[in-house]
């Protein structure tokens, strides 16, 4: 069984300075409630890493507007103008990565593996700097495997154990995020005994767990686009 | 329907000819997405949404709108019966791995080689690559769909793209309000011209040589 905590206690171990995962994508999918309280704890000089940095004020953006991180890796910034401005004015250093290479590289850290082979980025300004395999007539970058220290994950239930389902388009980077992080934190909607999630519905597999939160912030409304 | 709108209508119902029955699509946002209203009678296709599934219906209507169905812009959509939802691992392996047959992207320079610059102007617009250079190097089939001139009139298909690349060599085929041309080995063909314009106002519109087809179609 994993712990199940307030949110305030899952996120007291994140450090200033930390590296942090947050899944979702467009703001579908982001742990409102934990990154609720990781504002109200104060925390800043965060690294980032999340797949775009939804809109203003909404989900993962809110870290951004408020001024949280020190860096961001990600692969689209363009839906909120703050970022942009944050990166141009230099408080923010971001490092953009094609969504399916960000993908990829997380999963590499998760799954052992020392890398990642892609033709995604030969001959444009991805491949600076990386280094350059033809292998069969092909050339590929080598892509560096990619973990974070937290990752907050957001699911619809969990039971005890971690076991997470997450429905929809939801799933989008939870699932190699959660292999990828030291500590994944779940914040579920919905948390049931053991046996209640029906094994063939987890998405994520519990063993990969470290915390479990109950959703108190909804996720409808607060992440459409406003 | 206004003059410009009515040629963008034309464009994208071009493009809507070129996929088989059962081609898995992936459209960019903006003008592509007009694509999916444009299907020829008798024929399905699937739409992927990047974000993690196939089967991208409608746009949700309003206060039927599921917060856990979103497409790549976040907006509001659904689901057609016999779509499946699944992680983005998955669904870039499916852009990757070829098994997306056709993609159409906006363009803001193409050139005769097939690259394709449609992610950032530096100092400007630097929003990043999303799921685009994926796309365009993963998918099958990839086309352009854009106007083919800027605002001001000058060529966007060049010789050499002077923005930063969105991928290199992978462009098949360039739809514009003028023109309809593929990209080959020996250089771009116009295959197709717009009902409205000539062979020569498109060659003077594009900076790249094109070839003419032997057999010149109208759209």
């Amino acid at each position: 069984m994993k712990p199940i905590l307030t949110a305030e206690k899952a996120v007291e171990d994140i450090k200033d300075g930390a590296t942090l995962m947050v899944a979702g994508f467009m703001g579908c999918g982001n742990a409102f409630t934990l990154i609720d309280a990781l504002i109200n704890k104060g925390s800043k000089a965060l690294n980032l890493i999340t797949s775009d940095t939804a809109y203003p004020e909404v989900g993962v953006g809110r870290l951004i507007c408020q001024n949280r991180a020190a860096t961001l890796t990600a692969s689209h910034i363009g839906t909120n103008p703050v970022s942009g401005q944050k990166m141009n004015s230099g408080e923010l250093k971001v490092t953009l990565v094609p969504q399916g290479t960000f993908a990829e590289r997380i999963r590499a850290k998760g799954a052992g593996l020392g890398g990642v082979l892609t033709p995604t980025g030969i001959g444009t300004a991805v491949e600076e700097g990386k280094q350059k395999l033809n292998l069969n007539g092909k050339d590929y970058l080598l892509e560096l495997p990619m973990g974070a220290d937290f990752a907050f994950i957001k699911a619809e239930v969990a039971d005890k154990y971690g076991n997470a389902f997450l429905p929809g388009a939801t799933k989008n980077m939870a699932v190699v995020m959660a292999m990828a992080a030291d500590h994944v934190i779940l914040e579920a909607e919905k948390i049931v005994e053991p046996g209640e999630l029906d094994p063939e519905k987890v998405t994520i597999p519990g063993i990969f767990v470290s915390a479990i939160v109950k959703s108190t912030l909804p996720a409808a409304n607060l992440q459409l686009k406003p | 329907m206004d003059p410009k709108e009515l040629k963008r209508v034309r464009l994208v119902k071009r493009i809507a000819q070129e996929f088989p029955d059962g081609a898995l699509v992936n459209l960019g946002i903006g003008m592509p997405t007009m694509v999916a209203n444009y299907i020829p009678e008798g024929r399905t296709i699937l739409l992927q949404s990047e974000n993690g599934f196939t089967g991208l219906g409608q746009a949700a209507q309003k206060g039927k709108e599921d917060p856990r169905v979103v497409n790549a812009g976040g907006q509001p959509v659904t689901i057609v019966p016999g779509g499946a939802f699944f992680d983005s691992a998955m669904s870039f392996a499916i852009i990757r791995g070829g098994h997306v047959d056709y993609t159409v992207l906006g363009g803001l320079e193409v050139d005769m080689e097939g690259n394709l610059a449609n992610y950032m102007i530096p100092g400007k617009m630097v929003p990043g690559m999303g799921g685009a250079m994926d796309l365009v190097a993963g998918a099958r089939n990839v086309i352009v769909a854009m106007e083919h001139t800027s605002k001001n009139g000058a060529p966007k298909i060049l010789k050499k793209c002077s923005l930063p690349l969105t991928a290199k060599g992978e462009v098949d085929l360039i739809v514009t309000d003028m023109a309809f041309i593929r990209v080959t080995k020996k250089g771009l063909v116009l295959e197709e011209i717009a009902e409205d314009t000539t062979v020569e106002e498109v060659v003077k519109a594009t900076e790249a040589p094109l070839h003419i087809a032997g057999k010149l179609g109208k759209f």
